[in-house]
């Protein structure tokens, strides 16, 4: 038995091929979803991709946050569905409210792509629970609009309730508050990621394999029906 | 016609990198006595027939919702006839 996790493409999306193929080798069934979509196709989880959906005209993420099947992915993500947003599909997730924050433009202006070290700080939550806490990961991160800001309050509040589920280590590429490379909301179903885990799940291309444990977590916390903290 | 203008600026307390690298190049053009520059958006909307006060209410609306994102930016909105 396996879950259906469901890769949603719109226009302007680099990476739901890899999504899919990190479904697939973890072992999920990768359901292709597409931005028109007014239904979810029975999937049990979702991963919004990185890319530049919509040109990244607006803002990135603005004009995503209202394709049709973000209505429906907002309202299961509220019932508890597993979302997983990477890169751009954190971006989409901050503009939907689903996650608190912002993400801007890199403090050094220029566009960075390099292997980044990680610190995994959450293993509670749909997308993380294969990881230990303290375990340092390393996976490829590409993004010119990657700093995480929000106010302080929410900051402290994030870190209070252990919802920070990554953090820059060594450098902090883009200029993300605290170093944050990953948050999750209080139910611990929808996380937010900068870096790409989808392009470390595979020896042959990528730096590592430390990826695939957001794909084989979610997994876990759907066929042991812990998706959301109880 | 009526034109519908909406400025949309980031927070103060918001990092403006743009805005920091257009204050960079304005030292090299020559112009001194610059101390900060904040980048912003500027939306006209068009509109024809008359502007009620419920499509003012929309259009406020759609400026919180779609062009402007309240947890880093700011918006205002003027009706110019």
């Amino acid at each position: 038995m396996t879950a259906r996790v469901g890769v949603v493409t719109f226009p302007g999306s680099l990476d739901d091929q890899d999504a899919v193929r990190a479904v697939s080798i973890a072992g999920g069934d990768a359901v292709s979803l597409w931005h028109g979509d007014a239904n979810l196709h029975g999937v049990d989880a979702v991963v919004l991709p990185g890319g530049f959906s919509y040109g990244d005209y607006l803002r990135c993420g603005a004009i995503a946050r209202f394709a049709p099947v973000m209505e429906k992915i907002i309202e299961a993500a509220r019932e508890g569905m597993p979302v997983l947003g990477i890169c751009n599909g954190f971006q989409i997730l901050c503009e939907s409210h689903l996650l608190p924050g912002a993400l801007t433009r890199n403090d050094h202006l220029h566009f960075i792509c390099r292997d980044q070290k990680l610190k995994i700080e959450n293993n509670s939550s749909a997308w993380t629970r294969d990881y230990a806490v303290g375990q340092e990961i390393v996976a490829p991160l590409k993004n010119g609009e990657g700093g995480f800001v929000a106010d302080d309050y929410t900051l402290d509040q994030l870190e209070a309730e252990g919802r920070v589920i990554a953090r820059y280590l060594d450098l902090n590429p883009n200029g993300s508050r605290r170093d944050i490379a990953g948050i999750c909301n209080e139910a611990g179903n929808v996380v937010g990621l900068m870096p790409h885990p989808e392009h470390a799940v595979e020896e042959l291309t990528g730096p590592t394999t430390d990826g695939l444990g957001f794909f084989t977590s979610v997994l876990t916390s759907l066929l042991s029906g812990q998706a959301v903290n109880a | 016609m009526v034109r519908i203008v909406v400025d949309v600026k980031l927070k103060p307390e918001i990092l403006d990198p743009q805005g920091r690298a257009v204050l960079g190049a304005l030292g090299r053009l020559g112009l001194s006595g610059v101390s900060d520059v904040r980048q912003g958006k500027q939306f006209v909307l068009t509109i024809d027939g008359e502007v009620t006060d419920e499509k003012l209410a929309q259009i406020n609306h759609i400026a919180e919702t779609l062009l402007s994102n309240p947890v880093i930016e700011d918006f205002t909105v003027q009706v110019q006839k």
